[in-house]
């Protein structure tokens, strides 16, 4: 416990968490202050650019074993089930009808990235070594939540999912963006980082800051416009689902037999809930649904919740199983 | 100078449905419209404001046609069909252009 509370304690005090709250407070409070959304853009491109190829130096330096592909089918398979254990437990805790319930719940299958960096970030500062393949799994884990949350609504209508719709979640952005820069690193290897080295290793967490700063706006936009939406119950889901999340990833790093790190990155994905890909994919399936609600829940609740109590409970666990 | 009768249709519509909004009306036979960035707003789904958007789910975009009057009911038929289950607005208003032949 002594453990999970001094990690908490520096997490708590790092300069990325203290950046997000300090977005949280101003927006709360009604600031003005705000990062100009393509400022906003151009860093999560640089955060995916720089993570992704990073990742993929770390593959072409390590080598790939077997459990590359076991790791990506299992982060498939934990995607496509936690909107299962999402939903029942919506459904029994709150009271959500079902299209909103299964709306949530593909948000807490998909991943989100920025926790991910964050993730990471923290496990660099431990000196916890990780499998760079993870940045292949997070891609891997965007969308089987999404196919999972429709066909819990399609089972009592007529709901299908449109080609489009899955050329869009397959090839949008973040998962180009991510997956090429991944392919890039391991092609390149070290000598490719040794020339970029400087634009992405050094600057990485003074970007992440900003970035976090500028999430920190958002989701505190998020709690004053969506807050009253959201009763006790939901706010005990955003808070208990990512514990079952992260207990699933626990599973899946100790069967795969992952590197403490890796398994913390494991138990962050499963943690983590979705705010980009899955919101744009559900205001095209799920139209009816309440965005206010999925995007509260996931960004207002969960998101913050990882970033300062999850990741070194995670981590603390993963220690202390895995003995690294 | 002469100008002629026509219609201006703006569809206010979540930016995630803009590319299938315009195929349906290039579909329908609109040979051109514009779209603007919608900065913010206030409807029955609430206030927002395009500062601050995590993601383009929440965003929102303007696409406006001007058509000939007899073009109306196709345009509007076709843009039906992709706004109906979705937040936004369509309005028509009458209009003049001054080359009848561009619409």
């Amino acid at each position: 416990m002594d453990q999970i509370l001094s990690l908490a304690a520096d997490n708590l005090l790092s300069p990325i968490i203290l950046s997000f709250a300090l977005g949280l407070a101003a927006s709360l409070a009604r600031s003005d202050l705000a990062i100009p959304e393509a400022v906003a853009k151009a860093m999560s491109i640089y955060l995916l650019f720089a993570i992704g190829f990073k990742g993929g130096v770390s593959v072409s330096d390590h080598g790939v074993d077997g459990t590359l592909l076991l790791s990506l089918l299992a982060g498939v398979a934990l995607s496509a089930l936690l909107p299962l254990i999402g939903y029942a437990l919506l459904r029994s805790m709150t009271g959500l009808d079902r299209l909103n319930a299964a709306a949530v719940a593909a948000h807490y299958g998909s991943i989100s990235i920025v926790t991910f960096v964050a993730g990471t970030s923290v496990l660099d500062s431990s000196g916890l070594i990780y499998e760079g393949y993870m940045v292949a799994v997070a891609a891997a884990m965007e969308a089987p939540a999404i196919l999972s949350a429709l066909w819990l609504i399609s089972r009592g209508g007529d709901r299908t999912m449109e080609a489009d719709l899955w050329r869009e979640i397959l090839l949008n952005g973040s998962i180009v963006l991510l997956v090429g820069s991944f392919v890039i690193g391991w092609v390149t290897g070290p000598d490719g980082l040794s020339q970029i080295d400087s634009f992405i290793v050094a600057p990485f967490k003074g970007v992440l800051c900003l970035f976090l700063l500028d999430m920190g706006i958002v989701a505190g936009r998020g709690l004053r416009s969506g807050g009253r939406l959201i009763r006790p119950p939901m706010i005990a889901f955003g808070a208990i689902m990512p514990l079952i999340g992260a207990t699933f990833g626990l599973g899946a790093g100790l069967v795969l037999g992952m590197s403490t790190g890796g398994t913390v990155l494991f138990m962050v994905l499963g943690a983590s809930a979705s705010y980009i890909a899955v919101p744009a994919a559900m205001r095209v399936a799920l139209p009816e649904a309440n965005p206010s609600i999925y995007l509260t829940l996931s960004l207002g609740i969960t998101f913050p919740f990882n970033l300062t109590l999850g990741i070194p409970l995670y981590v603390a666990v993963a220690r202390t199983v895995t003995g690294g | 100078m002469q100008t002629h009768d026509a219609k201006r249709v703006e569809i206010t519509i979540e930016a995630v449905m803009q590319r299938r909004l315009t195929q349906a009306l290039t579909e329908a036979g609109v040979t051109g419209y514009t779209i603007l960035p919608v900065l913010g707003g206030s409807g029955r789904s609430g206030e927002w404001s395009r500062s601050g958007q995590v993601s383009r789910a929440s965003g929102m975009v303007q696409v406006i046609c001007i058509i000939r009057p007899d073009r109306l009911d196709a345009l509007l038929e076709a843009a039906f069909a992709v706004v109906e289950r979705h937040i936004g607005v369509v309005s028509v208003t009458d209009c003049q252009v001054m080359r009848a032949e561009r619409f």
